[in-house]
């Protein structure tokens, strides 16, 4: 493999990392969903590269399906479900942004350590995309802890499950079947998770998740 | 005869700066006001106003101590000495080995102490309020530029300027993540450190929003001509930082003859501009931010260079 190819790969898994951190960022829904999108986008041309370099057809298709799904129906549909809800005007912020972004670089660095170590003896390309692949799905797992707004963690879980996409690609030999129920039952999620906001927000008249904490805590 | 001709080029590189300083504010403004459609002042207003600045008599505070009168002198050596080691037009110049980057911040954070010093000493509030939020910026902006010299060095392999501008005028380079982050967080730290728009506006008096104009209040005469001039070497002093690090093209390292020198000069004046007119664009397109905001600016600022030296350390294990 040539510096070249590496040198856009790591350039492409980078920017997926970076932009994982400035959806910490966003307090707005609609920018919020902006950058997921572009975060969706970044991973398509991500994983066609690696097709490009690994000479693996089947990774186009898993590149399409970032595309067409990840960059371009979530966002839509999510996009529709935020003025259906009423809630593209609320700001949020459970930890502020300094605090979470300082957390967000402690978890980029853990993951660092933690695979460089583990995966010493690997492929390099491989190497650093699990490395990314790690720091990507942590920092999806941040921003599910730390915003309130359903819609917010649902987007943070489908950046985390970018980063399980990333790693998969990282990764040769992975099979195609896998990848595809991977990539479907995420939808089937998002569906799901879908008719849940509507549910909650019938029930709650709100889709802040601390209604369901108060709602549990009376009960108790 | 090498050495009388080493030192001729850095001298030249010295005064150039220093004449170039002024009127490279005056681009700025001038660019400024012509976004804005007015006609604005004429290009070498600013040399004017150092003039009739030297012209003018000194009004002293009661209470000035003679820290208030040397500081204006040691600001503006210490941020000429620092914008005259950053290489404009060629590299390996006869002071090029202390051309450090670390050193160049060491003498900026000097400079700025010592601002912040006199800005403190006559006792007004205005000067304290200034110094308070100078102080406050410059603690967020320095981590920020030290992950940024840490990231270039490590790619590098030097801190030195030249070595540094050598290394990224070669392919050697490649295509690297880490540096695009770290050109970013350069242009918002350089930001931030000359007092431009979304963290202070160098045009206001202002009390609210004034940071800079607050903490040299106090300053009349030929002590205020002095730190005005040392702010335009700041300005240029990050822009040619910038141009060095991330666009080496044309700085010639070898031979001494004049048709590569005056080319090097050339290439310099159009990054000038260039980085005059991209500045200028940036700030009529933005709004000032509130205080409070900027340690959100500057932490994304050091975020960015933390990010830049983390990915370094992946793409060195290949």
């Amino acid at each position: 493999m040539s510096r070249f190819d590496f040198d856009v790969a790591h350039l492409l898994a980078g920017s997926l990392v970076l932009i994982s951190i400035l959806e910490l960022y966003q307090d707005r829904l609609y920018s919020l969903l902006n950058v997921y999108a572009l975060h969706a986008l970044i991973l398509a041309a991500s994983v066609a590269w690696q097709a490009l370099v690994q000479d693996a057809p089947h990774l186009y298709l898993t590149a399409a399906i970032a595309l067409v799904f990840k960059a371009i129906v979530i966002p839509v549909a999510l996009h529709r479900m935020i003025v259906q809800l009423g809630i593209h005007r609320e700001i949020e912020k459970v930890v502020g942004v300094g605090a979470a972004m300082l957390a967000g670089m402690g978890l980029v660095a853990l993951s660092m350590v933690v695979m460089l170590r583990v995966t010493h003896n690997a492929d390099p390309l491989a190497q650093e995309d699990l490395a990314f692949a790690l720091s990507v799905v942590l920092l999806g797992l941040l921003m599910m802890v730390t915003r309130r707004n359903a819609v917010s963690q649902v987007i943070g879980f489908m950046s985390l499950e970018n980063g399980l996409v990333l790693a998969a690609t990282g990764a040769k030999g992975m099979p195609l079947v896998v990848e595809i129920s991977v990539a479907f039952s995420i939808l089937i999620a998002f569906i799901v998770i879908g008719i849940f906001l509507f549910r909650i927000r019938e029930r709650f008249d709100t889709v802040d998740l601390q209604a369901l904490d108060r709602f549990r805590g009376e009960r108790r | 005869m090498v050495l009388i001709r080493d030192l001729t080029i850095q001298c030249a590189q010295m005064l150039l700066v220093l004449l170039l300083a002024p009127l490279f504010t005056g681009f700025v403004r001038k660019v400024k006001a012509r976004l804005l459609r007015r006609q604005g002042p004429p290009l070498i207003q600013p040399y004017r106003d150092l003039v009739r600045l030297m012209r003018k008599e000194v009004v002293l505070a009661e209470q000035a101590s003679w820290l208030f009168r040397v500081i204006p002198y040691l600001v503006f050596a210490a941020t000429w000495v620092a914008a005259s080691l950053v290489p404009t037009f060629r590299t390996d110049l006869l002071f090029s080995w202390s051309a450090d980057l670390i050193a160049i911040i060491a003498l900026l954070g000097s400079a700025r102490f010592f601002l912040a010093l006199a800005g403190l000493d006559v006792g007004t509030s205005f000067g304290g309020i200034g110094s308070s939020r100078e102080v406050m910026i410059a603690s967020l902006a320095e981590p920020a530029m030290i992950m940024i010299v840490f990231t270039v060095a490590l790619i590098a392999g030097s801190t030195q300027l030249s070595s540094v501008a050598a290394f990224m005028a070669s392919p050697a380079v490649g295509l690297r993540v880490s540096l695009g982050l770290g050109l970013v967080a350069l242009v918002m730290v350089a930001i931030a450190e000359n007092g431009r728009i979304p963290i202070d506006n160098p045009a206001t008096h202002l009390e609210l929003t004034m940071v800079h104009e607050a903490m040299v209040l106090e300053y009349s005469g030929r002590h205020l001509a002095l730190i005005e001039l040392a702010g335009s070497l700041k300005l240029v002093l990050y822009v040619s930082l910038i141009a060095c690090l991330f666009a080496p093209w044309g700085i010639e390292s070898a031979g001494a003859a004049l048709p590569t020198l005056a080319l090097g000069a050339v290439a310099y004046v159009g990054k000038l501009a260039v980085g005059g007119f991209l500045l200028a664009l940036f700030e009529t397109s933005i709004a000032k931010m509130r205080v409070f905001r900027v340690p959100d600016f500057l932490g994304f600022a050091l975020m960015l260079g933390l990010l830049a030296t983390l990915l370094r350390f992946v793409s060195g294990s290949f």
